[in-house]
């Protein structure tokens, strides 16, 4: 039993902060000295309210780490690790279990809006020039054309995707049109070591990871060569070795399945952590609330995106909650949060390669709130037309284009031509429907996959059905599908 | 002392694993001194020797760490393994269910406590749709080597919701695999292999037998015991009639098959032990044999386990069957409250006395409602 003993404790080691104890009362900015451009950001947040805020959930998590739960400690005076030179008057100051609280004998609502909202980061205006004063992470040429041609290729693969679902050749799919900037720009700024629990609107992730548009080709159809075969609907896909979580229909499930993938990954000591993204409906869900709250208690480190793009299906966002946007809700939890104009790629890649190194480096939970605009409808099943004015969809398909902007600021600097942009989707496009004709003929999977993965091992009642059901294929051949291999 | 014996067979180029095992075997024979234990502790050794043997086993659930457990299953881990390991929750089933699902996906193996199995209503969507379906919709890219455990069915005087049986909801979804254990050698076995298992489990255990004592074997006391997932335990031989019966229903049918035998009615009983999957040929060799079936569950009716088996056994055993089967189950309606209405809404020993009896045409009342 010893040794099992001490094996646990290393456990426990590795589960450790990486901050020692002392350095947790003295930081109540984080310090991003790697990189001048951060100075603005930083210094916004000592002189924001929100530090104080910060510091007390660095010392409640503290508490909880070093010292059993408050529960057992009700009676007595919990040592506080902050100095009383805090409160202008000790009489003012009252212990309850969570911590001290000064009072006031004024009775004072906090009002359910706050006169402004959160702004939101932006670095590049319409015109494609940096807003002048912003601060942001300069992307070089290679990525800056990678993001660009991505966002392009992910944008022509919807559209032709979306076609062949209109002719009757996959029976569904969903767009990502609006938000190639919020896909492609947080791909570019995590790395591949990140293990991503997706949604379903973020394919981008998985493209610039290097999925190739058969292999999204060959799920959509769900051939022999799906790695789903064939066992899911179109646009869940699913990769392993591109860390890329299986797409799970039911809304929001994956957040507090991150916290869990956190944990983890916490014991695997690498320089990653693990990225949950959610819709703004997916916040109404309960799995929002629990998976938010667990990540802030255990300490996971998660980012949580949140694509804001206005609509879930039909419901817009007044009607999805009242609260400022889904960046206050980050507060409530304890957890750091930011807003960023989704359709800015150079403002959400310098957003994401901030947050993620906050993350790993402070092992603690930041949510991201990205505000976008669905342009598409949401999935093949719908038409938005009739819940949402068609000038608004075209306002924020031209005049608001994710892609336009970014183009503007790519061109600008001489990194691409207006040739480039025509021989890109020229060839984009016919990748394409090779890919689909490719897909379209290739086998499905075979009988034997409709059996298999239920359990890790095939267990005897499934191979007793297979065995029957081929018996009974080969009597009545013609009441089959003759395209499902034997 | 087995140290010597095997370095002395190792000398004949033996090799030492297999060996130990059988040198344990003999050992555990010569011992032949019944130890008793509890259901609880029994759960408990269990967690504590797979918790010890594999360092990415941990538990997860309310009052699990410092309150030692609800039920105090999880006594004493939480001193022994740190809060690592031993995580005590917020009230949020969906929460720490989703939570043990994402911690499986990426390679630990957690072991889930519901405070009961009604609380697990607010995350089946975890257990079902995560957990249950991903190996086979992700094409075996995610395993969920998860198990989820806690008391399920009637405890005593605790109304509706605290008093529903799962084992039918949960049996019901491909994928999962569902377990009922009774005595405290089932609770150590089949715990210990659902913890091994690479698929997810429901362990569904009573809270009722928990502080009941069993014999055990000195073999079952063996860190490395396990018990297969699958197999039913015919509990006590008969050849007049078959009973099955799963959880606590098997001490009553027991109980029942002693007053039958007065009787002259020698019951076979079955221990179902797992669910899901179901033995199917162990229940439908017993039938063949007796000819006569009662199926036992405390849960509802309609959709419930004896539903199942007589399905089972009108497909694979019609012709053998000599009497229509009995089946034996919950009263239709929410678990009431008061005593008197709780003792007539849960199967009791007379109910399957009676019922083996009308299998067996030896009723006095041919009424079906005895």
């Amino acid at each position: 039993m010893a040794i099992w003993f001490s094996r646990s404790r290393k456990i426990a080691h590795f589960l450790k902060p990486k901050i020692s104890p002392s350095e947790f009362l003295y930081k109540i900015c984080p310090n991003y000295s790697n990189s001048s451009s951060f100075r603005t950001l930083s210094g916004e947040n000592c002189r924001n309210p929100q530090a104080f805020s910060d510091y007390s959930t660095t010392i409640l998590s503290f508490r909880r780490r070093w010292w059993r739960p408050e529960s057992t400690r009700a009676g007595e005076q919990v040592e506080t690790p902050y100095s009383d030179d805090d409160y202008e008057d000790e009489n003012q100051v009252l212990d309850f279990p969570g911590g001290r609280v000064t009072f006031t004998p004024e009775m004072k609502f906090i009002s359910e809006t706050s006169d402004k909202r959160i702004p939101c980061y932006r670095v590049l205006g319409d015109d494609g020039y940096p807003i002048s004063g912003s601060k942001f992470e300069q992307v070089d040429k290679e990525t800056a054309v990678k993001m660009y041609e991505s966002m392009v290729t992910l944008q022509i693969m919807d559209n032709i995707f979306y076609e062949a679902q209109r002719q009757g050749r996959i029976s569904f799919y969903l767009t990502s049109l609006g938000e190639e900037a919020i896909n492609i720009a947080t791909a570019a700024a995590l790395t591949l070591d990140d293990v991503i629990l997706p949604q379903y609107r973020e394919p981008g992730i998985l493209l610039w990871r290097g999925f190739t548009l058969q292999e999204f080709a060959n799920q959509c159809f769900g051939n022999n060569a799906d790695y789903g075969k064939g066992r899911q609907m179109p646009i869940h896909y699913g990769s392993n070795k591109h860390n890329f979580f299986t797409i799970s229909s039911p809304i929001a499930t994956q957040l507090p399945q991150a916290a869990g993938v956190a944990y983890s990954l916490k014991m695997d000591k690498k320089e990653a952590c693990v990225v949950a993204f959610t819709g703004d409906g997916g916040t109404s869900e309960g799995d929002f609330h629990a998976g938010l709250n667990f990540a802030a208690v255990l300490e996971a480190p998660v980012l949580f995106i949140c694509r804001n793009n206005g609509w879930a299906i039909s419901t817009p966002i007044s009607e999805q909650f009242r609260s400022d946007g889904v960046v206050v809700k980050g507060q409530a939890y304890g957890i750091r949060s930011i807003r960023v104009d989704g359709n800015d790629a150079l403002a959400v890649y310098s957003t994401i390669r901030a947050a993620r190194e906050m993350v790993i480096r402070e092992q603690k939970p930041v949510l991201v709130e990205a505000l976008s605009y669905r342009v598409g409808h949401h999935s093949t099943s719908d038409d938005s037309t009739k819940y949402r004015p068609i000038n608004e969809i075209e306002y924020w398909r031209t005049a608001r284009n994710p892609l336009v902007r970014f183009q503007k600021w790519v061109h600008k600097n001489g990194w691409w031509t207006d040739d480039d942009e025509s021989e890109l989707r020229g060839s984009i496009r016919k990748q394409l429907l090779t890919a689909i004709q490719v897909a379209e003929k290739t086998e499905k999977p075979p009988l034997a996959e409709f059996f298999s993965d239920v359990y890790s091992h095939l267990p005897s009642n499934l191979h007793e059905q297979e065995k029957s059901l081929r018996e009974t294929i080969k009597r009545h051949r013609q009441d089959y599908p003759t395209d499902v291999p034997l | 002392m087995l140290r010597i014996i095997k370095q002395r067979l190792a000398y004949n180029g033996l090799p030492a694993p297999t060996l130990e095992q059988g040198i344990r075997v003999i050992a555990s024979r010569a011992y032949s001194t019944a130890k008793e234990m509890t259901v609880r502790e029994a759960l408990n050794s269990a967690i504590d020797e797979e918790m010890s043997a594999d360092p990415k086993v941990f538990i997860m659930g309310e009052e699990v760490g410092e309150y030692q457990g609800a039920y105090k299953i999880s006594k004493g881990l939480l001193d022994k393994y740190g809060p690592e390991r031993v995580l005590d929750t917020p009230i949020t089933e969906a929460g720490f269910a989703g939570i043990g699902v994402g911690a499986a996906y990426y390679g630990l193996r957690p072991v889930i406590e519901f405070m009961t199995f009604n609380f697990s209503m607010q995350a089946i969507d975890h257990i079902i749709n995560s957990a249950a379906k991903s190996n086979y919709m992700s094409a075996g890219q995610i395993s969920v080597p998860i198990v989820f455990r806690g008391p399920n069915g009637a405890a005593a005087g605790v109304g509706a919701q605290h008093s529903h049986c799962y084992a039918a909801w949960y049996s019901s979804c491909p994928g999962l695999k569902v377990l009922a254990p009774y005595s405290s050698e089932d609770a150590r076995g089949l715990l210990k292999a659902a913890i091994r298992d690479p698929d997810p489990v429901v362990f569904l255990e009573n809270e009722l037998l928990y502080g009941e004592s069993f014999p055990v074997s000195a073999e079952a006391l063996d860190s490395s015991f396990c018990l297969p997932i699958g197999k039913a335990k015919i509990e006590r031989e008969g050849k007049d009639v078959t009973i099955t019966a799963f959880s606590k229903m098997v001490g009553y049918a027991l109980q029942a098959a002693e007053i039958l035998a007065k009787e002259g009615i020698n019951a076979e009983v079955i221990n179902l032990r797992s669910i899901r999957p179901l033995d199917r040929s162990t229940i439908n060799a017993s039938v063949r044999k007796t000819n006569r079936l009662v199926t036992i569950e405390e849960g509802f009716p309609q959709h419930g386990v004896g539903a199942e088996i007589c399905a089972s056994i009108l497909e694979e055993s019609f012709e053998y069957l000599d009497a229509p089967v009995e089946r034996i189950a919950g009263a239709d309606v929410p678990m009431p409250y008061a005593a008197n209405l709780e003792r007539m809404a849960v199967p009791q020993i007379e109910d399957i006395v009676r019922a083996a009896k009308r299998a067996c045409y030896k009723s006095s009342l041919l009424a079906a409602t005895a």
